[in-house]
């Protein structure tokens, strides 16, 4: 393989073994926060419990997501240099922003909550937690806008003499229209992860020991499943505006997320389908009509351009050379994506069912529906990734630049190898451990709550210490 | 004073903030098996670092993001030229982390001893890298007409690179040995005591050693005088720690990092990364800078929120300002 396509390997495998430890962060920091909130106000040491419990949690996963971050940071100097050169000029600036505004935040305050559980008064360790929750919905956004130029380039001008992308409008920059819908989607998707999480641990808990703890634990229940409906309606509505910025911006992408390769009018979307794999020809397909097009144009017969027409417009832009990503994997991540984010809503309302009035979840399969539900929207966000980036495809930043161009000219593929391979090693073994970790921590169950006033200052243990 | 200086300023302070901060992180984690007798021991002194430990690593991740923003070239030609060294650097940080988090999830002392081990090797292999990796920023490295870095990680390890190591890991060791006789009590405080006044021995000679090579290579006044204030601060902090003055020995070690490190970059400018080709190749503060457009921008970001950052790092140094005591640490959980 070439460095190129190591590289492309590199960057996915990394991104998306961060994005799984991301979504969970970030929607898992408010629900906590809530339910230390619900103490602090009611002074019930159930929501305590399930503070400590579920928070511990968290930060079994957010050390996680920490690691896996630092990659990030500098993998776009190591692979992709050029790339840099290019578009550090704007870029660079979100990223180094997020660093400063939200990375400090999220770092220093839960540092301050782990350890200061005996240190600070209740209120400030309270809003400790809120304002690590805050810095992580900063640094979404600032990523996030740096992602969405790269999808849809504003703000800026073309210096040729230097041969890069210069900045001339910031603003514009932080309110591209694919950041500003981007950002409420992946917030809101992180907030199904989240709560389908909570959901599922919970149910695991009163599926396994239903004579313990059972009202906090179906407290939590419910917490998650209505966390995890909420969501599913907000990602849908978000998720809709999304496909209209798109279809405006890159075309190209609702096309193939379609497999659409006839302009039609209007058009219809398909569940699935039954062909080749490539969707151009078709044995069987189930489809609803025209809701691609109001997907697409918020018009019930709205003209949807297809995957030809767009390929003979491309190359009248830009030059010969193949303009389609590959249609497989846009078509069915795509479907995907949205197909486990409602399974996962259907498992929540199931889940408000069976707790309802003291009820208690009973069979054999509530195991596994524990076990599947909060993978279901983790998988929902890397097939959402997927069909982002590799719809963008053959496009670095569309329109300025090939992801062909943006590699290290001088990185030898030998280097590129020595860290795929090190890191996908490594992240595989950091999982396996995570895993083994969350599963501990779950089956213990829900922690005692500390005799208040025990000892004095100095001799009292350190609370939630290392 | 222009924009391009500012920034080239700037991203030292940014360094030196790391290298002061995570520098006593890193020697704590190195001396952590040779301190630490017994796990309550060695909790203890993981739990001195605890609660500042990521905040303090946020600085190199703000030092890569404000280099990409203020000056890509340098941020392309450095990152993809030092690749393996940065690759090792990457992963030692990522064991490192995830084991401060997991070590006490289990009681199990054979799971204990094994991150014990991530957190020693995590913490040695950086502390020595970045020594190695900024020595050769300072001496220059192979640099072609195209920016592109053409040597390898073999290129790197040359002999001032290697004492440079040498240097930042030994002044990291000896700073930590510092910070734990300031932070924790009793045996385990006299026993830090006593590794520090070693340690800085042997810091001293191989940083004056370090210094002065790096006069003959990138000398001037200033870069000079620095490294000469850097030398007193430590001969100042090891006297302070024989006497058992803690607090001022760990100003002094904190010190004598921050000022050497800026000796470095003093000595630099205005280069950013020199070449060894071809002087025309090398990066400089201007021929690496984005334009004065966005480096405008991140002056006005920098200016409203790096003095917040300082109050709220600062509060919390000050929250948990007591020191930790080997009884404190709960006997024992895990589950
Ligand atoms: C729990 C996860 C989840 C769920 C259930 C959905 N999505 Fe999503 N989707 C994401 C998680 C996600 C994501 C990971 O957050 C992405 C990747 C990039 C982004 O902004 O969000 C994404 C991207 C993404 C894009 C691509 C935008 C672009 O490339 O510019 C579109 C058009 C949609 N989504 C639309 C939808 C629709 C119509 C949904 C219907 C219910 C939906 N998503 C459910
Ligand atoms: C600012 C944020 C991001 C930037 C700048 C970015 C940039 C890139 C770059 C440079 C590539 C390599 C070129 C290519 O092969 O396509 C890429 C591909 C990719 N990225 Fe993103 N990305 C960002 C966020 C994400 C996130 C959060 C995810 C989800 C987890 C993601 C998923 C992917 C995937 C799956 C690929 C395809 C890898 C491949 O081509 O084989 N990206 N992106
Ligand atoms: C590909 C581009 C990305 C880069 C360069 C990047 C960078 C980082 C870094 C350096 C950290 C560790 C911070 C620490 O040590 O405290 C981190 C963690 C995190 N990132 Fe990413 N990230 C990327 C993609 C994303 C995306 C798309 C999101 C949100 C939608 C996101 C949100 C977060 C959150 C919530 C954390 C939690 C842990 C923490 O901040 O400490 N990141 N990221």
């Amino acid at each position: 393989m070439s460095a190129l396509e190591l590289a492309r390997w590199q960057f996915g495998i990394t991104t998306v073994y961060h994005f799984l430890f991301v979504p969970l962060t970030i929607g898992l920091a408010f629900l906590v926060a809530g339910f230390q909130t619900a103490w602090v106000r009611t002074d019930n040491p159930r929501y305590l419990r399930l503070t400590r419990f579920y928070g511990e949690l968290f930060l079994i996963n957010f050390a996680l997501g920490v690691v896996t971050g630092i990659v990030q940071e500098f993998q776009f100097g190591m692979n992709w240099s050029a790339y840099s050169r290019f578009v550090g000029d704007i870029f660079g600036a979100p990223l180094a922003i997020e660093g400063l505004l939200a990375f400090f935040l999220e770092s220093t305050f839960l540092g301050l909550w782990i350890f200061g559980w005996d240190r600070l008064p209740k209120r400030v360790h309270l809003a400790t937690i809120w304002i690590a929750a805050i810095g992580t919905v900063l640094s979404a956004f600032f990523i996030l806008a740096a992602n969405a130029w790269m999808q849809h380039p504003v703000g800026y001008q073309l210096n040729a003499s230097v041969g890069r992308a210069e900045q001339t409008d910031f603003l514009a920059v932080l309110t591209n229209p694919v950041a500003v819908i981007t950002f409420p989607h992946t917030i809101v998707a992180a907030f199904l992860t989240a709560g389908a999480f909570v959901a599922g641990v919970a149910l695991w808990r009163l599926w396994r020991h239903p004579d313990l703890d059972a009202d906090a634990f179906r407290t939590a229940a419910r917490v998650g499943a209505w966390t995890v409906l909420v969501a599913a309606l907000l990602v849908l509505v978000t998720g809709d505006q999304q496909a209209k910025v798109m279809t405006n911006v890159q075309p190209m992408k609702m096309a193939a997320a379609e497999a659409l390769y006839q302009t039609e009018q209007p058009a219809s979307f398909s569940i699935f389908t039954i062909g080749s794999l490539d969707g151009r020809t078709e044995l069987f397909s189930l489809r609803i009509p025209n809701v691609l097009s109001f997907l697409a144009t918020g018009s019930l017969d709205g003209k949807v351009e297809g995957i030809n027409d767009l390929q003979a417009g491309y190359q009248a832009t830009y030059g010969p050379g193949d303009y389609v990503p590959y249609v497989p994997l846009t078509y069915w991540s795509f479907r995907l994506m949205i197909g486990m984010g409602a399974l996962a809503a259907l498992g929540a309302v199931w889940i408000l069912w069976a707790v309802r009035r003291r009820g208690l979840p009973i069979g054999r399969w509530v195991m596994a529906v524990a076990v599947i539900l909060p993978l279901l929207p983790l998988a929902a966000n890397s097939l959402g990734w997927l069909f982002t980036e590799m719809g963008r495809q053959p496009w670095l930043v569309f329109g300025l630049m090939q992801t062909s161009a943006g590699v290290s000219p001088t990185t030898s593929a030998a280097e590129v190898l020595i860290s795929v391979v090190g890191f996908t090693l490594l992240y595989g073994a950091l999982a396996a451990v995570e895993v083994g970790l969350l599963f501990r921590r779950i089956r213990a169950g829900l922690p005692e709550t500390p005799a208040a006033g025990a000892g004095d200052e100095v001799d009292r243990p350190v609370a939630f210490s290392y | 004073m222009e924009l391009t200086t500012i920034w080239f300023a700037l991203i030292a302070i940014l360094w030196i903030g790391y290298f002061v901060l995570e520098g006593f992180d890193f020697g704590v984690g190195i001396l952590l098996p040779f301190l630490g007798r017994g796990d309550r021991e060695r909790r203890a002194l993981i739990n001195t670092i605890g609660p500042v430990w990521d905040g303090n690593e946020v600085w190199v991740l703000v030092a890569g993001g404000a280099t990409f923003a203020a000056f890509p070239e340098w941020y392309a030609t450095l990152f993809s030229g030092f690749y393996l060294a940065l690759f090792l650097i990457l992963v030692a940080l990522i064991v490192r982390g995830v084991a401060f988090e997991f070590r006490s999830k289990r009681p199990d002392p054979a799971w204990r001893s094994r991150w014990d081990l991530a957190i020693f090797g995590g913490s040695l292999l950086p502390a020595f890298l970045w020594g190695v990796a900024f020595a050769n920023i300072v001496q220059g490295v192979p640099i072609d007409a195209r920016h592109q870095f053409t040597g390898d990680l073999f290129t790197l390890l040359n002999p001032y690179g290697l004492l440079g190591g040498l240097t930042l890991l030994a002044l990291f060791l000896t700073h930590g040995a510092v910070f734990l006789a300031l932070k924790t009590t009793g045996d385990l405080r006299r026993r830090a005591n006593a590794w520090a006044g070693r340690l800085g021995l042997a810091a001293a000679v191989v940083a004056v050693l370090f210094l002065a090579w790096t006069q003959t290579i990138r000398g001037g006044p200033a870069s000079l005088a620095l490294s000469v204030v850097a030398a007193v601060a430590l001969v100042g902090a090891l006297l302070a720690n024989r006497v058992g003055r803690e607090g001022w020995a760990f100003v002094g070690s904190a010190v004598t990092i921050a000022v050497a490190v800026a000796s470095l970059f003093v000595g630099l400018f205005p280069n950013v990364m020199p070449s060894t080709l071809d002087v025309a190749y090398g990066l400089t503060t201007t021929n690496a800078a984005s334009t004065p457009y966005t480096l405008t921008i991140m002056t006005w970001v920098a200016v409203v929120f790096t003095p917040l950052v300082l109050i709220y790092q600062g509060w919390t140094y000050w929250v948990f300002r007591r020191r930790v005591a080997v009884e404190q640490i709960p006997a024992d959980e895990g589950y």
